[in-house]
Formats: C-alpha cells, sequence, structure tokens
C-alpha cells in the first residue's frame, strides 16, 4: 500500500510530550484500570498537567526507576494496566532486570513511553543519551518495540496497545517531529508505512530518521535515483515481508536509525536480509560512540545521521550493486 | 488461642517435614533459606491469609509475594498442604519440565501470586500489588517475605519508601534476619545494623518477633493489622537452617549438596518429624 501523497518534511507536527498527555487523558478517563506512573519526569512529558484530572490514575512514583518497573508489574497481578514513562535510558539501561524479570518473564501487562529518543535528548548529553534501548528491548521475549515517527503514529500506538496485553516499548522523542502522517492512519504490529515508492535503493527508517530519508531521496533524485522510503515503526516484530520485498524490487538497502548502528534497526533489517535475501546493505546509525551535549541537528552531523549521510550509502550502494 | 497455636505448631512441622523431603528427594537446594521461614509461611497460610485453592483468583482475597524467591521449596511445601496442589508434585521439584522451579513463578504454580528470585524486586511488586487495592479503597491485604540479605539491594529502600509515603496500611512485611547470606554472615558481608531502626524511620510500623516461633510471629502481624496508619514491618528473628540442629550448625547452609555426613542428619530430621506427627502429613 502506498500513500498516495508524499509527507512534506518540512512541516511541524504538534509535541510528541503533548500527544502522549492527551492520549493518555482520554485512555484514563475511558478505562479506570489505566494507571500512568512517572519517575519525578512528568513535567519533562507534560503529565503534570493531567494531576488534577485523573486523580488516583496518575501516580508519581519519585526518582525510582527499578521500583517503578516493580509497582507496575504488582498494579499488573491485579489487572490494571500501567503506562509507564521515563527517558529511555532509565525505562531500559536502569530499570532492564526489573523490566525482564517482574515485567516480560512474569508475562505482566506493561505500557513503557521511553522518550528523549538517542539525540533529541540534546542537552541533557551523554549519560541521557539512549542509543541502546531499543537494542536492549529486542532481546526481552515477547516485548513488542515500536519507534513513534510522529504524534498521528504515537497517538495511534497509545491506544492500540492499551487494548493489548504484554510488554509494550514505544520509544520518541519529547518535541515536535516532523509531521508524517493524517489521523485515520493504521499502524499495524509488525508492519511498516511506505512513504516513497522507488525502485533503485530502499531507505528503511524509524523515528526522526524518516524525515532525513525523505530528504535523501529528494538528494537522490537530483541525481537520477529513484528510492523508496519506508517507515519501519514496528521493530520488533519487524515487517520481514516488506523487507523482503523491497529488497527483491530495488536490490539495495540502507537502514537509518538515531541508535547504535548495532542492535537496533539495522539489525533487524540485517537478520532479515541475510536470511531471506542477501542484498547489498549499509546501515546509517552510531557507530562505537557515547552521546554528547548539543542540538539535535548538529549531533546528527557528529553522528553522521544526516540526509546526505544517508544519500553517500545510498550511492555506494547502487555503484557496487549487483542484481540477485 | 491455644488451640490455634496448636494448629499452626502442627502446620509449621508439616511444612519443614515436606520442605526437607522434597530437598532431600532433589539431592540439593536453598535449605537454609527455605527453614528459615517455615514458622511464618505456617502463620500466613495457616491463619492469616484469606486464600482458597479452590477459589484462588477470589476477589477479596489477600496476596503473598516471597520476595527471596530462593525459599521457594518451603513455600511449595505450604501451597500443597493447604491444598493448592497435590502433595505429589513436591517431588518434582527443579526436576526438568516441573511447575516447581527453583524460584517460584507466577505461571507455572498454583497460588503463586508473583514471579521471583532476581532479588529486590518481589518488594516492589507487593508494593504495587497494595497500591492497586488502595486505589479501589479495597481490604485486601498483600504479605510480602524478604530476606536481610536480600535488604542489600537498593530497590528494596525504593519500595519502602514507596509504601510509607502512600501509606500502604494493608501492606505486611516479613524480614526474614536470619543473619546470613550466600557468601557469610550478613554482618560481615552488608552489615544491617539495625533492621528494626531503619525500618521505623523509612514509615513503617515496625516489629519484632522471634522468627521461630509461631505464637510471635502471629501476635506480631495481628497486632500490625490493627493499626491503620503505617505499612507495617515484623522483623524476624531467625535462623538459618531454622529447626534442624544439625543445618543451623553448618556453616555453609545456603546452598547443600548433602555429604554423608548432612544426609544421615537431614534423614534422621525428617524421622524426627514424621514421628512428632504421627505418620499423619495432610492438614
Amino acid at each position: 500500500m502506498i500513500n498516495s501523497a508524499v509527507p512534506s518534511y518540512e512541516t511541524e507536527d504538534i509535541e510528541m510530550r503533548q500527544a502522549y498527555a492527551r492520549t493518555l487523558l482520554e485512555l484514563a478517563k475511558q478505562n479506570h484500570n489505566i494507571i500512568a506512573l512517572e519517575a519525578d519526569l512528568m513535567s519533562a512529558i507534560s503529565t503534570n498537567k493531567l494531576q488534577n484530572q485523573i486523580p488516583g490514575q496518575l501516580i508519581n512514583c519519585g526518582i525510582m526507576e527499578a521500583n517503578m518497573m516493580g509497582v507496575a508489574a504488582g498494579l499488573s497481578i491485579t489487572g490494571r494496566i500501567p503506562f509507564l514513562h521515563t527517558f529511555a535510558q532509565f525505562a531500559t539501561r536502569r530499570a532492564y532486570d526489573q523490566l525482564f524479570v517482574s515485567g516480560a518473564y512474569a508475562r505482566l501487562n506493561l505500557k513503557i513511553l521511553g522518550s528523549d529518543s538517542g539525540v533529541t535528548a540534546e542537552h541533557n548529553g551523554g549519560t541521557h543519551m539512549a542509543f541502546e534501548d531499543l537494542g536492549l528491548m529486542r532481546l526481552v521475549p515477547k516485548a513488542v518495540v515500536y519507534e513513534a515517527s510522529d504524534s498521528t503514529m504515537l497517538i495511534y500506538l497509545l491506544n492500540k496497545i492499551a487494548g493489548e496485553y504484554g510488554i509494550h516499548y514505544i520509544r520518541t522523542m519529547r518535541k515536535a517531529a516532523v509531521k508524517l502522517y493524517e489521523p485515520g492512519e493504521i499502524f499495524e504490529e509488525g508492519k511498516s508505512k511506505v512513504i516513497r515508492d522507488g525502485s533503485d535503493v530502499a531507505l528503511m527508517a524509524s523515528g526522526i530518521m524518516v524525515a532525513e530519508a525523505l530528504k535523501a531521496a529528494d538528494l537522490l533524485a537530483e541525481k537520477g535515483f529513484n528510492a523508496a522510503v519506508i517507515d519501519l515503526y514496528s521493530i520488533k516484530p519487524v515487517d520481514d515481508e516488506r523487507i523482503v520485498e523491497y529488497a527483491f524490487k530495488t536490490g539495495a538497502i540502507v537502514t537509518a536509525e538515531n541508535h547504535n548502528a548495532i542492535g537496533g534497526l539495522g539489525s533487524a533489517v540485517a537478520e532479515v536480509l541475510s536470511e531471506q535475501a542477501p542484498v547489498p546493505l549499509r546501515r546509517i546509525g552510531v557507530k562505537e560512540q557515547f552521546g554528547q551535549v548539543g542540538k539535535t541537528e548538529y549531533l546528527k552531523e557528529v553522528y553522521h545521521l544526516t540526509a546526505g549521510d544517508i544519500c553517500r550509502a545510498a550511492c555506494e550502494l547502487m555503484d557496487g550493486k549487483k542484481p540477485i | 488461642m491455644s488451640a490455634l497455636i496448636d494448629d499452626l505448631e502442627h502446620f509449621k512441622d508439616q511444612i519443614r517435614l515436606k520442605t526437607l523431603q522434597e530437598l532431600n528427594h532433589l539431592g540439593f537446594g536453598h535449605y537454609g533459606g527455605s527453614l528459615s521461614i517455615v514458622e511464618a509461611l505456617a502463620v500466613l497460610y495457616g491463619e492469616m491469609l484469606n486464600v482458597n485453592p479452590f477459589n484462588p483468583h477470589a476477589e477479596e482475597r489477600d496476596y503473598f509475594i516471597l520476595s527471596k524467591g530462593h525459599g521457594g521449596p518451603a513455600y511449595y511445601a505450604a501451597l500443597a498442604l493447604k491444598g493448592f496442589f497435590p502433595e505429589e508434585l513436591l517431588y518434582t521439584l527443579n526436576q526438568n519440565g516441573t511447575s516447581l522451579p527453583s524460584h517460584p513463578d507466577r505461571n507455572l504454580t498454583p497460588g503463586v501470586d508473583m514471579t521471583t528470585g532476581s532479588l529486590g524486586q518481589g518488594l516492589s511488586a507487593a508494593v504495587g500489588v497494595a497500591l492497586s487495592h488502595q486505589l479501589s479503597g479495597r481490604s485486601n491485604r498483600t504479605y510480602c517475605i524478604v530476606g536481610d540479605g536480600e535488604l542489600n539491594e537498593g530497590q528494596c529502600w525504593e519500595a519502602l519508601q514507596f509504601a510509607a509515603h502512600h501509606k500502604l496500611n494493608h501492606l505486611t512485611v516479613l524480614v526474614d534476619d536470619n543473619k546470613k547470606q550466600l557468601d557469610g554472615l550478613t554482618k560481615d558481608i552488608i552489615d544491617p545494623i539495625d533492621f528494626a531502626e531503619k525500618f521505623r524511620a523509612f514509615g513503617f510500623y515496625t516489629l519484632k518477633a522471634d522468627g521461630s516461633s509461631v505464637r510471635e510471629i502471629y501476635e506480631a502481624i495481628h497486632q500490625g493489622k490493627a493499626q491503620y496508619s503505617q505499612p507495617v514491618a515484623v522483623i524476624l528473628d531467625t535462623v538459618k537452617g531454622q529447626g534442624v540442629p544439625y543445618l543451623e550448625a553448618k556453616a555453609d547452609n545456603h546452598h547443600i549438596r548433602p555429604n554423608a555426613q548432612d544426609k544421615k542428619a537431614i534423614l534422621e530430621a525428617i524421622a524426627d518429624l514424621e514421628n512428632r506427627l504421627g505418620g499423619e502429613v495432610t492438614v
């Protein structure tokens, strides 16, 4: 299914944190078993404004992520639906064993939002810049892992996972993303969105890198290449059918992620390609580096996460492209 | 009252016997920390917990989480004797494909409320269960046994702060203060200094009890239930390997693969308990 309208990557969306807070409010009002848990980052994700609107359904656990994960597990034992939010590195790195054992291994029902994805952590810098959360979450058996690329998707996914049992992790930035989708779009688990079709190379991206991939497709068009852009928002399960389809269709894949090149989207695509459709692949992602302070645009340059980097990788690939 | 205590004394002997039998059948396991919670389990499952094996998910039931998951063998003995599953199942402990793994699993064992074993985590889950009932205005109680060594874990102290802040007065935490952890004495590894003082400082209504006395455990839990302003902690003065003098005296008694001498002492303890119970081991 190709979208007829190619979205502009210049349009600003509503802030992701506003999308989270508004959706959470609606969900909590609809279902009294939904309990939002925060670890002293309510102001950062805009849920502080909900305190008087959903009393008893919004708990600030304080700066104790491990305990928050366990409290969520306990709430789930009694049939509650906990929605947890903290920055991505605290949700995964810091409380990983709690998430893994008390949440996933115990087969409980946790909805986890990891915010400030990768370089969007900006001035919080290296301690707060998660480039590994998707990799960690991919290793949790049965966990479903998404990266939201705009507010339409985030709102859809939050509503979707509220009604599904199990461990769901959504990675997001907090500020406004580039608007990609109109309300009414459907985002299924294990699927993807072909935002722009093409036959020379397929650019597969998630989160903020979808907009970079769209820019890269324009750069490639200037060079006479017809690039497909695919939003692989479902990191696990990944849309292997689409990956294989475009591997055969284009014979060249470039992945782009605001994450370590190991463990996340690039790895997921590489795993599918190597087993089912071994075509040349380049992975755009953070290579053996930690985070640092800086504006998002600056950090994209530092970590080689720009449209130009994607374009260059695609050109290199197509130079050596062989029919399969 | 004395009839109740007599029943609990009897029940604790049954739990200890079954615990020893299942571990002896397996041939190795966590003897020390299983035996030190036998009396606490006897009071909980013999009297305190509102649980029904024939209606395990009843809305008004109480919850129990064994945060020190390595005490699983004693927990399973109490559950089997209470009727949650056939006693024969105890002899599958930790065997291939068993529903009684070394550490409790809520998805495998009837009556188990939470999967535990990664120390420090069960207490947070117990706090979450208690919070859920408080939010609903329900009176279900949540009980949790936490180990003294387990209290090395920082997460426990997060959970305690949370419980006190939210005044989870239907939560009772029992501390199995058996003075030992895997590598030795708690005072030599991470000295607890004074658990009661710590729990009081953390906002718990804190009591102490002789953890080998079902009467004292019962009275402390009962006293804790009678107040409604704070979560409750009962610091149980216990001995690792409790109730089997030979195992109590054995230095390295956390996880035992019995040698010939150990085996002889364990079989003697089993025989003593069988004699005391007159061959009758069901409730």
